[in-house]
């Protein structure tokens, strides 16, 4: 299942990453070296193998359905690379 | 005073009770100290008025009897990967730069809690992916130690990762004790490459909030210090429930120093026969059978074992991590905090803020996980590595019906020089390869250092116990570390 320029740019897309043309094939092999080592997973047999979903076994809490914080829109701007009136403000995006 | 910052944590708390130093008198040591050492770039952003402050608050407590307890005092370092109320916090990474949380993470928080003094934030691999801190956007961290032997006389070592600014800055006696975190070795590699104690617990002993998520099923904090009581000392306030942590587990701390007795009488230790792998240097193999004779000498009963899925726990952990740090890492986009680069929309905005954000080793992982986890692709990988993961975890189940602890070794080898494995990610993965396995199963472990190599540079030995075995951990490492009597400083 080696990877093409073609997937690897759709990746790219995919997990919102800039790549320039000229990175492409050099990160397709990369990638792909990393995805040809981890195919040795092959050989092992797991069929009827349930996937594991929780490292320990525990039985998942379930909260109460009440609000227990807010009220912290300066500390949730505070950060932000911009914000005006509130808000966290960005590019257009609705022509 | 200048000896302070040479005591252990269990002996500066000792000094502080008996009134010898004050824990103003102890922190400002440790200050000057790493004032003197900013040329390991262990610490990213120190903050020495804030010690100062705890430290008088510290001793402001002692004054009227309203101690916290044995960290009362105890000047730590923090991994950058955790957040701290007001203190820059950045997981290493360009994209988190200027990040300053308006809230502490939950570990620290039960740290600062126990009366712990906070040096200042310390170096790490970017999000913690790697195993050399070299993908620090703050550039690398240097070893401490240096190798003995002409061929590498001189050159800087790495301090192994991730954690390998608190792993260094512990053993350069510029923090008493560390927190870090561990994923698939990035507490105990460091631990090992430094010549201290790294301890992980098990997942869920500890809360993750609050500490900047790599891999949520794998993450868990835990405690870097000189030796195994320090680290016992400092896990027992770090751990405990949480409710703001969905998977930390509700169940009560132990006293693990207080299990310290010395006495391994009895303990089954097992010694799994798939850790002998091809290509281990010989001085690895046989610090491995010291380490068994130390234990069988101290009354354990060395018991032979089988974990089958050991060698494919490393590929299966680079498809599990990849694919969580993938979504998690979805956040950085530019909009709520950390670095914006303009682009021609806001897709654009994204995508150059990440590329320019994450470093290569980061963006790697995040493509790579992005394609296990893609339509079409997600079964083959994916589920394939999650069922593999089973395996591994039945391997250890199967374990524990004949042994009570395991004995490995923590690295297939000692600390590298600084630019070694650089060019090829699968080597630099493969210094994970005896701790992965523990992480995939969520158990506890912890590196002693056990010896030097031939070029004088420290090597640690690794045990693993069942889930919430921590006790058995700590009382068996403690006798390994007896035995070991590791003294080398660097």
């Amino acid at each position: 299942m080696a990877l093409d320029t073609y997937t690897v740019r759709r990746i790219a897309r995919l997990a919102r990453i800039h790549v320039d043309d000229a990175d492409l094939a050099p990160l397709a092999d990369e990638l792909n070296n990393i995805l040809g080592w981890i195919e040795q997973l092959d050989e092992v047999d797991t069929d009827g193998v349930e996937p594991m979903t929780s490292a320990v076994e525990m039985v998942q809490r379930l909260r109460a359905d009440e609000m227990n914080d807010g009220d912290l829109q300066d500390d949730v701007l505070a950060n932000a690379p911009n914000a005006a009136d509130g808000f966290f403000a960005v590019p257009k995006v609705v022509e | 005073m200048a000896m302070l910052n040479e005591l252990t944590i269990a002996e500066a708390g000792a000094g502080l009770a008996a009134g010898d130093f004050t824990a103003r008198e102890l922190t400002d040591v440790y200050l000057a100290a790493m004032d003197a050492a900013t040329g390991l770039n262990a610490y990213t952003a120190p903050t020495p008025e804030r010690a100062q402050n705890m430290a008088d608050a510290s001793d402001a407590r002692r004054v009227l009897g309203d101690t916290l307890g044995p960290l009362d005092g105890i000047p730590l370092a923090v991994k950058d990967l955790f957040c701290t109320e007001g203190v820059l916090s950045t997981a290493g990474s360009h994209i988190l730069q200027g990040f300053v949380p308006p809230y502490e993470s939950t570990v620290t928080r039960n740290l600062w809690d126990a009366g712990a003094v906070m040096l200042g934030k310390v170096n790490m691999d970017e999000f913690a992916m790697g195993s050399a801190n070299i993908t620090s956007h703050y550039g690398p961290t240097i070893n401490p130690w240096k190798a003995g032997s002409a061929a590498a006389a001189g050159k800087d070592l790495v301090p192994g990762g991730s954690s390998g600014g608190s792993a260094a800055a512990v053993a350069a006696r510029i923090a008493a004790g560390a927190t870090g975190t561990d994923t698939g070795g990035s507490i105990r590699q460091p631990g090992a490459f430094c010549g201290i104690v790294g301890m992980k617990p098990t997942y869920g002993r500890c809360s993750r909030w609050g500490i900047i998520a790599f891999a949520s099923s794998l993450d868990q904090a835990g405690p870097l210090a000189r030796t195994v009581e320090d680290s016992a000392l400092m896990l027992q306030a770090m751990a405990g429930y949480d409710p703001k942590d969905s998977t930390s587990v509700e169940q009560p701390v132990p006293d693990y120093a207080a299990a310290m007795t010395g006495d391994i009488r009895g303990l089954r230790v097992g010694v799994p026969a798939e850790y002998r792998m091809d290509g281990t240097p010989p001085e690895i193999e046989a610090l491995w059978q010291q380490g068994i004779d130390w234990l069988r000498d101290a009354g354990a009963e060395i018991v032979d074992i089988s974990l089958p899925h050991t060698k494919y726990a490393l590929p299966a952990y680079y498809i599990v991590a990849p694919a969580e740090a993938s979504s998690n890492l979805a956040r950085y986009d530019g909009v709520r905090y950390g670095l914006r680069v303009e682009g021609e929309d806001l897709i654009d905005t994204y995508e150059r803020t990440r590329a320019e954000g994450f470093g290569a080793e980061v963006q790697r992982r995040i493509m790579i996980g992005t394609y296990v986890l893609s339509a079409g692709y997600y079964d083959a990988y994916y589920l394939k590595a999650q069922r593999v993961r089973t395996r591994i975890a039945d391997d250890f189940r199967d374990a524990w019906g004949i042994c009570d602890v395991i004995l490995t070794p923590t690295t297939p080898s000692a600390a590298f020089a600084i630019g070694e494995k650089m060019g090829d990610p699968i080597a630099m993965y493969l210094n994970d390869i005896f701790t992965v396995p523990a992480s995939m199963a969520g158990l506890p472990a912890i590196s002693v250092p056990a010896g030097l190599s031939g070029d004088g540079l420290p090597l640690g030995l690794h045990m693993i116990a069942p889930a919430f075995g921590e006790e058995s951990l700590f009382r068996a490492a403690g006798v390994l570390e007896t035995a070991a009597g590791f003294d080398a400083r660097p």
